[in-house]
């Protein structure tokens, strides 16, 4: 009964893939988007009902999963690899906050794309990724993970150049140049950061002969320290490619150049979590490599100040979210490598939510401002846009960490583990940057939706999304309010699992929580109040660009992602690009090309030649043979005298 | 006292006149002749050598080689008057008809 759930929800999105694929050269059809939010919708009930199904179980049965193998996959020599499942309260936490962001993605896809000719593409593509993420979160061995892992980083890269017919730009116009680049880009990032998680899969293999997670994890304490070490770290550098962490981290704000249903369910909610839930997944190992753990966090606190900082002055909406993700999945490390896993998965839940819900949000403004997306001509659209203006103002608050929304709760819970870890460089910069966070999301909303109208002025006559959207967007509004309340309840179900993602703070830093919890909130709300004031009042107050202090050295540092993309270009695209060209006109035209070629042209100049000797004269024919004769003769006399 | 090397001597001349009737003759008719020249220069290269090994078996060669060489003449004169008949001449440079 459990074993077909777990069937039914991992194939159902791939047939919805098969079957939108079906009709993916034809016109737009409708039926295409209900058939496979309907196919999403039932992915969703069959992982909620698969989680309850694991947490009463496990009541009476501690250390309960379900365990399925659906068939030998490769088996050669001493390798076995079953295609095999595992649903335990890890995997089912991100099955069902994938399956529920992507069914509410996939309805809100059929109002966003209704205008494009690619519908059904669209969604044969954004169901493909969810089946591949579900084979990633499900499997209960590395290669399975690595399958499911390819499969989305190939997902994203058809979604994030789902426009590749838009031509290339200038760094200085569009920082992301077009689709088609950022796709590639993004994709290119990633395989480098594959190949380190490749070579960690081989580590692993090689020394404990097997890749089924349990298997890898009875080995680990007979596993020397030096082992250990370098497969964390050969993981992790998977794990930071695909969840953006510095310095492969270029690629996720240019992802923004897919449609925005796509940035939602794969560039803030799901795929970019992955790497997230691999740190989570494979915790035992983690645990072992103090090192690499405590790397991990240092990173992840770098990068969530490093992200927030850009988001500080970027003018593009999609970019400022984008910014937003990379901070909070440093977040999420933050707490991974503080050994907080479910702290981690928590956050990584909770962001889902109201990342989404902002992402959404974002792509009624830009569709409703036709595809604009600069705050400086947006201005006061809450008047137009009541519906959008309410999830927006939700989802930063949530961002933001006030309480009592879902972000405060997991926000302040990784920063109180920053603290309870004595780590009070990481629990500084959180804090800070928790400020930032509100600041900067809440810059967002007031340029948006608050302060004086600028885009009637220039021509834009902004209109609300459709009604079924908003209703498909409100329950991620709810869970974005209230899925922090939660967060004794799922401890108690996290727990369940045993020992390695238990975490509790000390009795020292329980006394002081309320008020490390009143530090972050005092940030944020000063973060906000500065927004406020800055940026959301009207008439003689009002915002106005100021030119001066955007030609400041800080402000065009920050704005060119402190020159990292430019870095990247000039430094490895440029010399990679000049190699090629000098490999491709000097090696391979000059030397490998031409070896081949003098080959064919010998024999063709050769025949060509000797053509001359067919005169159809019988007496020269045989004046040949006499040659051939005596060059006979003349070898084996030359032989003889030889041997 | 004349020995095998005479024979061979005179065999190798023979040989040699015959090929060079082969390279340089025009007439298929002559042509033929300076097989025949070549094929009789082995015979006695082969009674020769057999006469000094005290072996019968080159004799022997040189027999089936005079047989096959009678039956072979019959034969090409015969495709030769068929030739002549239909392009009267038997001259190797108006016969090139398989130009390469």
């Amino acid at each position: 009964m459990m074993e077909n759930l777990v069937y039914v929800a991992l194939f159902a999105p791939f047939v919805s893939s098969l079957f939108a694929s079906l009709f993916g050269m034809s016109e737009r059809k409708m039926f295409v988007g209900y058939v496979a939010s309907v196919l999403l919708a039932i992915t969703f009930l069959a992982s909620a009902t698969l989680a309850y199904h694991i947490y009463f179980e496990n009541i009476e049965n501690p250390g309960y999963a379900i365990h399925v193998t659906m068939m030998d996959w490769i088996s050669a020599g001493d390798l076995s690899i079953p295609f095999g499942f595992v649903i335990d309260q890890i995997s089912v936490t991100m099955m069902v906050v994938v399956s529920f962001v992507s069914t509410i993605v996939h309805i809100y896809a059929i109002g966003y794309m209704d205008h494009d000719k690619s519908f059904n593409r669209f969604f044969s593509y954004l169901s493909a990724f969810v089946f591949s993420m579900m084979v990633l979160v499900m499997s209960d061995n590395f290669v399975g993970l690595f399958i499911g892992w390819e499969g989305v980083g190939v997902c994203s890269w058809l979604l994030v150049g789902f426009w590749y017919h838009k031509p290339d730009q200038k760094r200085e116009d569009n920082p992301s140049i077009s689709p088609s680049w950022a796709a590639n880009e993004a994709f290119i990032m990633n395989r480098i950061a594959d190949l380190g998680m490749l070579v960690g899969i081989f580590i692993i293999y090689w020394n404990t002969g097997s890749l089924q997670y349990d298997e890898v994890f009875a080995q680990i304490p007979y596993l020397s320290d030096t082992i250990l070490t370098t497969a964390a770290i050969a993981l992790f550098i998977g794990a930071m490619g695909k969840s953006a962490q510095f310095p492969l981290h270029t690629w996720l704000t240019d992802a923004m150049e897919g449609p925005t249903p796509v940035s939602a369910l794969i560039h803030a909610a799901t795929m970019v979590t992955a790497g997230v839930f691999l740190v989570i997944r494979v915790n035992p190992l983690f645990a072992e490599t103090s090192e690499v753990s405590f790397f991990i966090a240092s990173l992840g606190t770098f990068v969530a100040f490093y992200a927030a900082s850009m988001a500080l002055v970027e003018r593009d909406l999609k970019r400022i979210i984008a910014y937003s993700t990379l901070s909070q999945l440093g977040y999420m490390f933050a707490a991974a490598g503080l050994g907080a896993y479910w702290i981690a998965l928590f956050h990584l839940a909770a962001h889902a939510f109201f990342k989404a819900l902002l992402f959404l949000g974002g792509g009624n403004v830009m569709h409703a401002m036709h595809d604009e997306l600069d705050l400086f001509k947006m201005g006061d659209l809450r008047k137009k846009m009541r519906g959008t203006w309410i999830y927006m103002t939700i989802a930063s608050v949530a961002l933001a960490g006030l309480p009592p929304l879902a972000g405060f709760w997991s926000k302040d819970a990784i920063i109180e583990t920053a603290f309870n870890e004595h780590t009070y460089i990481l629990w500084v910069m959180l804090v800070i940057t928790a400020g930032m966070t509100a600041f900067y999301s809440f810059r967002q909303v007031f340029l948006s939706f608050h302060g004086e109208d600028r885009h009637t002025a220039l021509g834009f006559h902004p209109h609300e999304m459709y009604k079924f959207v908003l209703v498909a967007m409100a329950p991620l509004a709810v869970l974005a309010i209230i899925t922090g309340w939660f967060m004794g309840s799922y401890k108690a179900f996290i727990y369940q699992i045993g020992e390695g993602v238990q975490y509790e703070m000390s009795e020292h830093t329980h006394h002081l929580a309320t008020y490390l919890g009143l530090i972050v909130i005092f940030f944020a709300v000063s973060g906000i109040a500065l927004a406020y004031f800055k940026y959301a009042r009207t008439g003689e107050k009002a915002w106005k660009r100021d030119e001066e202090q955007e030609q400041g050295f800080f402000y065009k540092l920050l704005k060119n992602q402190y020159y990292i993309p430019k870095l990247y270009e000039e430094f490895i695209t440029k010399p990679y690009a000049m190699a090629s060209e000098v490999f491709w006109t000097k090696v391979d035209l000059k030397i490998v090309d031409a070896t081949v070629d003098n080959i064919a042209k010998f024999f063709y100049t050769t025949g060509d030649k000797t053509r001359s000797m067919q005169t159809g004269n019988l007496s020269n024919y045989l004046n040949w043979m006499a040659v051939g004769g005596v060059l006979l003769l003349l070898i084996a006399a030359i032989s003889a005298m030889i041997g | 006292m004349i020995g095998l090397s005479h024979y061979l001597i005179v065999s190798a001349i023979i040989f040699s006149i015959g090929l060079v009737g082969v390279l340089r003759r025009r007439n298929l008719l002559m042509l033929f002749f300076a097989t025949e020249v070549m094929l009789n220069a082995v015979n006695i290269a082969f009674a020769a050598i057999s006469h000094y090994y005290n072996d019968l078996t080159g004799q022997m060669f040189a027999f089936f080689i005079i047989a096959i060489a009678a039956s072979e003449v019959a034969v090409g004169l015969g495709i030769l008057i068929v030739l002549y008949k239909k392009h009267g001449s038997l001259d190797l440079d108006d016969l090139a008809s398989m130009r390469g």
